[in-house]
């Protein structure tokens, strides 16, 4: 069986965008506060497929630390936007955002 | 080899993602999360990224995920309702979206010189990637380290209650 031993990297950029656009679309169409932060967690995994694509493209080891502090970086905003979840429950006793409006005008 | 692995974890990624999007149970989006994450992984470790392969699977699919279902069972989430959000998000959300794709995609499908990626090519060891984070980048390392010493701490002080901080006063 003869398979291209190689894979173009366009189609790992492809791939970056379909997931964060597929992220993007879950930020809309949600309406649990959880899973909209899900959605954030899963465009910033995109955007790190993409950090190491073209880290692998140009040989440069400095894309990948780059991935590496937004992993750090993701991890933070997790804890502290799971914490604001937990806030913003006990105050208003659901995680539905249509429900969630004091400061919608 | 790669082109069977990546096709395969390619279809993992999107099928997740996808779930992700049409499951209304939180806990089944995390799910869904956990195999996306998973999938991304492996990738990385197709593109020779050997040391953010294993920091994804314990950092994302094992810490973050973990907070993640820890949450949704905290807080006893259930159900979503399905209601389609505002009118607004419908008619210029969704085609703002697509034309976000289809944009990227025309970028990505124009790049010239983007070269290919084959098994067990230039394989970016820890060794290489710690020689320059503790010797270049050891200032932004040791910022980021304050960082989620200031998250945890900001973390604590929102999630905890009053009636805590009541009873811990008295």
């Amino acid at each position: 069986m003869i398979l291209p031993q190689d894979v173009p990297l366009t189609w790992y950029l492809l791939l970056s965008a379909a997931l964060f656009s597929l992220g993007v679309v879950g930020f809309l169409i949600k309406r649990n506060l959880i899973t909209v932060f899900m959605s954030i967690e899963l465009m910033l995994n995109a955007v790190n497929l993409s950090f190491v694509t073209f880290a692998h493209q140009w040989h440069a080891v400095k894309g990948q630390i780059f991935v590496f502090f937004v992993m750090m970086v993701a991890a933070a905003e997790a804890a502290v936007g799971l914490a604001i979840i937990i806030a913003v429950f006990r105050a208003r006793s659901t995680l539905a955002v249509d429900r969630i409006d004091l400061m919608k005008l | 080899m790669h082109l069977i692995l990546f096709f395969l974890f390619a279809g993992f990624c999107l099928a997740g993602a996808i779930n992700l999007l049409l499951q209304s149970h939180p806990i089944n989006s995390a799910l869904s999360l956990v195999v996306v994450m998973t999938s991304l992984a492996v990738l990385y470790l197709l593109l020779g990224a050997e040391f953010l392969a294993a920091a994804q699977v314990i950092v994302y699919a094992g810490a973050i995920m973990v907070l993640f279902t820890f949450v949704v069972m905290l807080l006893n989430a259930g159900r979503e309702e399905r209601t389609m959000g505002s009118r607004s998000a419908r008619v210029i959300g969704f085609p703002a979206v697509a034309a976000l794709l289809a944009m990227l995609a025309t970028v990505i499908l124009h790049t010239q010189g983007l070269g290919s990626a084959t098994l067990s090519q230039d394989i970016t060891s820890t060794d290489d990637l710690s020689r320059v984070l503790f010797h270049e980048l050891l200032l932004p390392f040791e910022v980021t380290s304050v960082l989620i010493l200031i998250a945890i701490l900001g973390a604590v002080a929102l999630a905890r209650s009053d009636d805590g901080e009541r009873t811990a006063s008295k």
